[in-house]
């Protein structure tokens, strides 16, 4: 394995991403948005603004029983923050690494054929293997760097925000830890699955990047599951997400590395 | 340096490269010419095994391109035909870029920046985004980027296509000072007729995949001499009788013009016989003059030869 070339590829691709406008706004934007700004204004005004169907009572009495015994040592006014912060928004976290991984690799993948200068690349005396393994850590490595650092900044907003209402440090909890290890780091590597099999049939980041952007209704599903009470985060239950996602990422990146020939790509230029 | 034999790239049914032979020897300039869908670019692809050929087989530093691509492109530069090189980054950082990529030791690599930068009249602008350069800024930047690694054999694809005529001369200058001073292998591709004679010590002719010539600039003037122009001064009031007379050769087209006649197709080994039927017929002959064949007139003369049906002519020479 090309260490340095591997390493010069992903140095080049990130002081490129870093340099876009259209791939840095929205790296920019919903992080701000999922870590600082939902977590502060649930934790400072969440039991105000928190209205649940039905009324709390009753909106509690549908959980499933391991969730309601989580709540059920809390006040009132804690509940509503406990189950936005901890439950309902750990599927939004992972909108994040997801999408950074999402708009990177078609950056990376379909932004280098648009750009013009995949051609060079080919000719260099770096291996398919090689080549693939280093767009794919361009990708992959700052999702899961923005999937920790969004997470530390989660709970640091978390607490601090709601240190009115919680008055002690209530996150993260075993869940997100494994949601944060096992889980983000595999919908980092689904996004990026499926940005190189879209940007092996596109030739623009655009069309990469809008055309990949589906990989998100999965998270929403879960997103909708977890307000609907049918399918809430446990422990358990996060170890086998992640262990689905880990299983369709390999599966997704085994067939991007199909397409990932120097012909085949040489043969879309 | 490089065998090719009998070479063939089909992308389905179009035949890219079909059957093309031909050996380049070390410290060659040879000129690879084409239209447009000549197969020239797939040529350079196939030589440095980023493509796979349908049959056929290619030697490059005796090395096989798909089994060996690796070293073949380590020891080799190409120059794309568009440059592509990172327009976000600066012209140094894009050097660094490929120096890591095709392994330039460390301890060179600023040395060898500079010393190609200033070549290539580069040195002020380095650390200034390539997007800003101008088409033969960036140009210079990509031979600076082919050069880098020091490769042996250099491909150059459509070098100054798209160039001004000022800058084309200069990065012509540039590659000929490679070859010439560097001592490197050269392979051009270029529908440019102009440059392909004044650089290349042998070239090839492709059209539609295949090889229709190959040889010095100067030996296919000769082959294709049939398509070079002679003009006869004779004394005004025998023109008539003259163009007649010129007429009866076969093969030849004779007109008057400006006062003379202007023959095509007269071969310079029937000149004499065509003076010694002239003065036979007391023409008074003033002066013979053969116009050589340039390199476009042969190039064109052999296209249109592709174009038409193949029974209409037969198959052109090639030199090995």
């Amino acid at each position: 394995m090309n260490r340095r070339a591997i390493a010069a590829i992903i140095r080049k691709d990130l002081t490129v991403v870093l340099q876009s406008k259209a791939v840095m706004i929205p790296i920019v934007i919903v992080p701000l948005v999922i870590f600082i700004f939902l977590p502060t204004v649930v934790g400072l005004a969440g039991p105000a603004l928190i209205n649940l169907p039905g009324g709390q009572e009753q909106f509690l009495a549908r959980l499933p029983a391991g969730l309601r015994a989580a709540l059920e040592g809390l006040s009132p006014t804690q509940q509503p923050v406990v189950l936005a912060l901890v439950y309902l928004f750990a599927p939004l976290y992972l909108i994040v690494p997801l999408m950074v991984a999402s708009v990177i690799a078609a950056d990376s993948f379909a932004g280098e054929k648009e750009r013009k200068t995949l051609e060079a690349l080919i000719y260099s005396p770096v291996s398919d293997r090689d080549l693939f393994v280093a767009k794919l850590l361009s990708a992959w490595l700052p999702a899961v760097a923005a999937g920790l650092f969004g997470f530390v900044v989660y709970a640091l907003a978390s607490n601090l925000a709601a240190w009115g209402v919680m008055g002690r440090v209530f996150f993260p909890t075993w869940m997100w830890l494994v949601l944060v290890v096992w889980v983000m780091p595999a919908v980092a590597g689904m996004g990026l699955g499926v940005s190189v099999m879209v940007s092996s049939k596109v030739k623009s980041f655009q069309e990469a990047y809008q055309i990949g952007g589906v990989v998100v209704l999965p998270i929403l599903l879960l997103v909708v599951g977890q307000i609907a009470g049918v399918m809430v985060f446990s422990v358990w239950l996060v170890l086998l997400l992640g262990l689905v996602l880990w299983g369709l990422t390999a599966i997704l990146l085994w067939y991007g590395s199909r397409s990932f020939a120097r012909s085949e790509l040489i043969a879309q230029l | 340096m490089l065998e090719v034999a009998d070479l063939v790239k089909h992308y389905g049914p179009v035949r890219a490269v079909d059957g093309i032979s031909f050996s380049v020897k070390p410290g060659e300039v040879f000129g690879l010419l084409g239209h447009n869908g000549a197969g020239k670019t797939t040529t350079i692809r196939l030589l440095n095994g980023v493509l796979r050929p349908t049959s056929g087989t290619a030697r490059v530093f005796g090395l096989c391109p798909i089994n060996d691509g690796l070293t073949v492109r380590q020891r080799s530069g190409v120059l794309t035909e568009t440059p592509s090189l990172e327009e976000r980054l600066s012209a140094r950082q894009n050097l660094r870029y490929y120096a890591d990529l095709y392994g330039v030791e460390a301890s060179q690599v600023p040395g060898r920046f500079e010393a190609l930068l200033q070549t290539f009249e580069l040195s002020e602008v380095g650390d200034g985004r390539v997007g800003g350069f101008s088409k033969g800024m960036k140009q210079r930047l990509a031979l600076c980027r082919a050069l880098l690694h020091q490769p042996e054999l250099l491909y150059l694809d459509e070098p100054t296509a798209g160039l001004d005529p000022v800058a084309a001369r200069r990065v012509i200058a540039l590659i000929r000072e490679q070859s010439r001073v560097g001592g490197r292998t050269v392979v051009i591709c270029t529908h440019n007729l102009g440059e392909a004679e004044q650089i290349c010590d042998r070239v090839a002719v492709l059209e539609r995949g295949k090889l229709l010539a190959i040889g010095t600039p100067a030996e296919l003037a000769r082959a294709y001499q049939h398509s070079a122009k002679v003009l006869i001064e004779v004394a005004p009031e025998t023109i008539e009788q003259a163009l007649a007379c010129a007429r009866g050769f076969e093969g030849v087209e004779a007109r008057a013009e400006n006062g003379q006649l202007s023959l095509t197709g007269l071969s310079r080994q029937r000149i004499p016989e065509l003076v010694a039927a002239l003065v036979k017929l007391d023409v008074s002959v003033y002066r013979v003059e053969p116009q050589e064949a340039s390199l476009e007139d042969v190039y064109f003369a052999l296209h249109q030869r592709a174009d038409q049906p193949p029974q209409a002519h037969p198959a052109p020479e090639v030199k090995a």
